[in-house]
């Protein structure tokens, strides 16, 4: 049910809407149980994961049949450009939070704990934690999580930059072949893409393995820890959002979708996966090399 | 001239023109962007009387000394649900219910960009609030560590932790696609030949405050996921034993806390700036530098989140460096006051009820700004700071601040809404009450305040008591007073005089051009801009 005019498309009677705020309801609920120890909290969770997943393919699907119907215009694709510029923007102040914790420990607080700079901060050091020196990394004065070895940056983290790196080259390579009308060759290399992104998860996989069982890092090791696994974490996440956004890419271009001048979509998973490689290069430089 | 009536004629063959759906599920499922902005302000209203009514508990306990009617735990929890309440499902959803019915009609844009991601962002905001209001009723209690969830003490919660934290980031998803419709909308659908500079001032505004809430609620959502992986899975982001640092979270925190307190202020100079100009019968004062102070605001609100935090330990340079840039963000205020009064100046002024919330908003919001000021300088906030001085800061630009430009606003725009002029007498009552019992109920916190009452504690000493009184005396009047808020809101809605399509004398911009009550479809043609049509 909508309005088609020559005008902005207008849609009305929205369903999916209300079908993600129950199944958000019910996701954060169960979770919150979950959380608390309540038995029914991952069952809870799970409910409203599946819920979801059906509202997401289900809107999805209408908006991308309307698409394929050509009820959209030139406005409508500005709009949809604009609000996933914004949508990746919030992505990128989410990850500062977590950059900007990493450097103010590193450059601030964490010398305080160790007793230099002004202000008091050796009387604080002498009196709280006198036998402790600051050195990155660290699990923190009461040596929390009980040492460890932190991660190298040559070796798997290099491999994995080498793989991102690659996977965007093969990505513009879909998209200049989208651009010249190819569709087969886009779904070619949209499928390279994948799979090396597919790749990086799983030796992002085996190195927190590795992490666990040979070097004695947890997410529990102190600051050191908490930093390391919650960026490498947050961002091996977006990585698999930017998989499947590809993926469904993909399978739409099998099917036959996507024009030379029309295939936002990919331009949208093409955005994100860009997004996430360079939040990979910042993590490879902060967080594996200095 | 009405566009929508022309529109009607020509344009009925092509257009396949819908009505809102039948009953309940209208609601449910409705993309309009008046809809959406009339369910946002019920919401916000209904919101109002439950943080309301929170307020009122703190003030009932706080009439005498000692511990009379609740226990600490709970006056605690009501403090921080209060705040919590009035900001994230008061304020906020206000702001953007009037963004959604005035932007598009502003704008000359048939609706918002995107209609269906409009409507998930209002249905997100009753789930979201049922989280957090449960948690009152929890076994342990709700969230007692205040609305900043200081870590350590809010690592010490119960039950109810889990659940706040996500409920915040049920409201941080509402927000953040709420504010990139806004943005879309602004960049994308105004009518062809709308400059930016030509915009509505409350156009401009939003789009500022839309910027200040994508860049800041992830931030948010990020410092409120340290101290749930803090409290479930032993990270130690806000703990030193852990080489944490407690302190990180203030900062992160403000990081988004300080712009926020923007977001909160900012579509009300918006709509102040709408309203002075219509009842002065002049062209506001200043366009451009309101444009100019507006974005020098936004911008500077990210470099002086500490003064938050002047007593909490910082380096020197740290201390000194935010003293500065926070007195600096005064400038730019002070450039809006300036353009405020200067608008009036000489304008031939009639007083209605927005005109009067007006105002006032620009008098005590000054009192705000100052006693602001006052706190902005470091070595006076280490007395000054965590007492009722702070409290009747905040409350000076939050209630007749922020709060009195919504009334103005539903004053100035609900005949726009209803097509009804709502009671003129009633109206201005209201404002009077509302006037002298908001003073009676914050201006003695200064006092208080500066004195050393600390905030956030349900016993004081007993040289606190009269001033204490009074204010909670202030408190009971403006609550109840409100009531007559919903009474007119009430009786407007149902009928009433007639309002013309310009409604005001002085009123200027597209969206005056359309029938009052305004169409469930405006602009599905562009209108012709010209310079009666935009506001400049
Ligand atoms: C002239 C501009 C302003 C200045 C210089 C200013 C300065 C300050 C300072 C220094 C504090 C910290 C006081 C302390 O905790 O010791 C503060 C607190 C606060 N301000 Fe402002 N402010 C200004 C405008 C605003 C506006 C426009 C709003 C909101 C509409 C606002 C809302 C708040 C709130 C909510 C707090 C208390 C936060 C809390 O601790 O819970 N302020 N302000
Ligand atoms: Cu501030």
């Amino acid at each position: 049910m909508s309005t088609a005019t020559d005008g902005y498309y207008i849609p009305h009677e929205a369903k999916w809407p209300i079908v993600g705020s129950i199944g958000l309801f019910t996701t954060f609920w169960g979770l919150a149980s979950w959380f608390n120890g309540s038995g029914l909290g991952q069952f809870t969770f799970f409910v409203g994961m599946a819920i979801m997943v059906f509202m997401l393919f289900g809107w999805f699907s209408t908006v991308v049949g309307e698409s394929q119907n050509g009820t959209y215009n030139g406005q409508v694709d500005t709009s949809f450009r604009m609000c996933m510029s914004w949508f990746i923007f919030s992505e990128v102040m989410f990850f500062g939070a977590f950059f900007g914790a990493l450097f103010y420990v590193r450059n601030y607080s964490g010398p305080w704990l160790g007793g230099e700079g002004a202000g008091g901060a050796d009387v604080t050091n002498a009196v709280l934690w006198s036998s402790y020196d600051y050195v990155w990394p660290t699990d923190g004065p009461a040596d929390i999580g009980g040492g460890f070895q932190s991660m190298g940056w040559f070796g798997l983290p290099l491999v994995n930059t080498l793989l991102l790196l690659f996977s965007g080259l093969t990505c513009t390579i879909a998209h200049h072949a989208i651009k010249d009308g190819d569709r087969e060759k886009m779904v070619r290399w949209l499928g390279a893409t994948v799979a090396l992104g597919l790749i990086f998860t799983g030796v992002q996989a085996y190195e927190y393995y590795h992490a666990y069982h040979a070097l004695d890092l947890k997410l529990s090791s102190g600051i050191y820890g908490s930093t390391f696994f919650m960026l490498t974490g947050f961002h091996g996440f977006h990585v698999c959002m930017g998989a499947i956004m590809l993926a469904v890419v993909m399978f739409r271009g099998m099917k036959g979708h996507f024009t030379a001048e029309n295939h936002f979509a990919f331009e949208a998973a093409a955005w994100y996966w860009h997004f996430v490689d360079v939040v990979w290069l910042g993590l490879f430089v902060f967080v594996y090399i200095f | 001239m009405s566009y929508a009536d022309t529109n009607e004629d020509v344009h009925h063959g092509d257009h396949d023109h819908h009505g809102p759906a039948p009953g309940l599920m209208r609601w449910v499922t409705t993309t309009n962007h008046k809809d959406i902005g009339t369910l946002y302000l019920w919401f916000s209203l209904i919101m109002f009387f439950i943080g309301g009514a929170m307020a009122l508990v703190i003030r009932a306990e706080l009439w005498m000394p000692g511990i009379q009617i609740v226990d600490p735990m709970f006056f605690n929890a009501m403090t921080t649900m209060h705040a919590i309440v009035m900001i994230f499902g008061v304020v906020m959803p206000a702001f953007v219910g009037l963004a959604n019915w005035m932007i598009p009609m502003m704008l000359g844009a048939p609706d918002m960009a995107l209609p269906r991601l409009n409507n998930w962002s209002f249905w997100i905001m009753p789930f979201a609030f049922t989280i957090m209001l449960s948690t009152l009723f929890m076994d342990s209690g709700g969230p007692a560590g205040g609305w900043t969830l200081y870590p350590p003490l809010s690592l010490q919660m119960g039950d109810s932790f889990a659940f706040v934290i996500f409920a915040i980031h049920f409201l941080g998803i509402s927000s953040v696609m709420g504010s990139i419709n806004i943005v879309a909308t602004i960049f994308n659908m105004r009518a062809p030949g709308m400059k930016l500079m030509q915009m509505p001032m409350f156009v401009w505004t939003w789009l500022i405050t839309a910027f200040l809430l994508i860049a800041t609620i992830p931030v948010f959502a990020g410092a409120v996921t340290m101290l749930l992986t803090d409290r479930f899975f032993e990270t130690s982001f806000f703990s030193a034993a852990g080489g944490g640092d407690p302190v990180m979270y203030q900062h992160i925190f403000w990081f988004f806390g300080h712009p926020e307190v923007y977001i909160l202020i900012l579509p009300a100079f918006g709509i102040i700036s709408h309203i002075i100009p219509t009842f002065s019968r002049k062209q506001l004062f200043g366009y451009d530098s309101m444009v100019y102070a507006t974005a020098s605001i936004a911008f500077l609100s990210f470099i002086v989140w500490a003064h938050h935090m002047f007593t909490t330990g910082m380096p020197l340079a740290a201390e000194l460096f935010f003293m500065f840039s926070t007195m600096m963000i005064s400038v730019p205020t002070g450039v809006k006051v300036f353009n405020w009064v200067a608008t009036m100046w000489r304008g031939s002024m009639t007083f209605e009820t927005p005109m009067l919330f007006a105002i006032g908003f620009v008098i005590m919001f000054t009192i705000g700004g100052l006693s602001g000021l006052m706190l902005a300088i470091t070595p006076a906030d280490i007395q000054y700071h965590d007492t009722y001085f702070v409290v009747a800061h905040f409350h000076y630009v939050l209630v007749p601040g922020a709060i009195y430009s919504i009334m103005a606003s539903v004053y100035f725009w609900i005949p726009k809404w209803t097509g009804n002029m709502y009671d003129e007498k009633l109206g201005k009552i209201h404002f009077w009450v509302s006037t002298i019992f908001v003073n009676v109920l914050f201006f003695p916190m200064h006092f208080v305040g500066l004195a050393g009452m600390p905030r956030r504690i349900p016993d004081y000493s007993l040289q606190f008591a009269d001033w204490n009184m009074i204010a909670s005396i202030g408190a009971f009047g403006f609550g109840f007073s409100q009531l007559m808020f919903v009474y007119i809101i009430i009786k407007c809605v149902r009928g009433g005089e007639k309002a013309t399509g310009q409604v005001w004398e002085g009123a200027r911009g597209l969206e005056w051009t359309i029938d009052s009550p305004a169409p469930y479809h405006t602009f599905e043609d562009s209108p012709i801009i010209t310079s009666d049509t935009v506001t400049r």
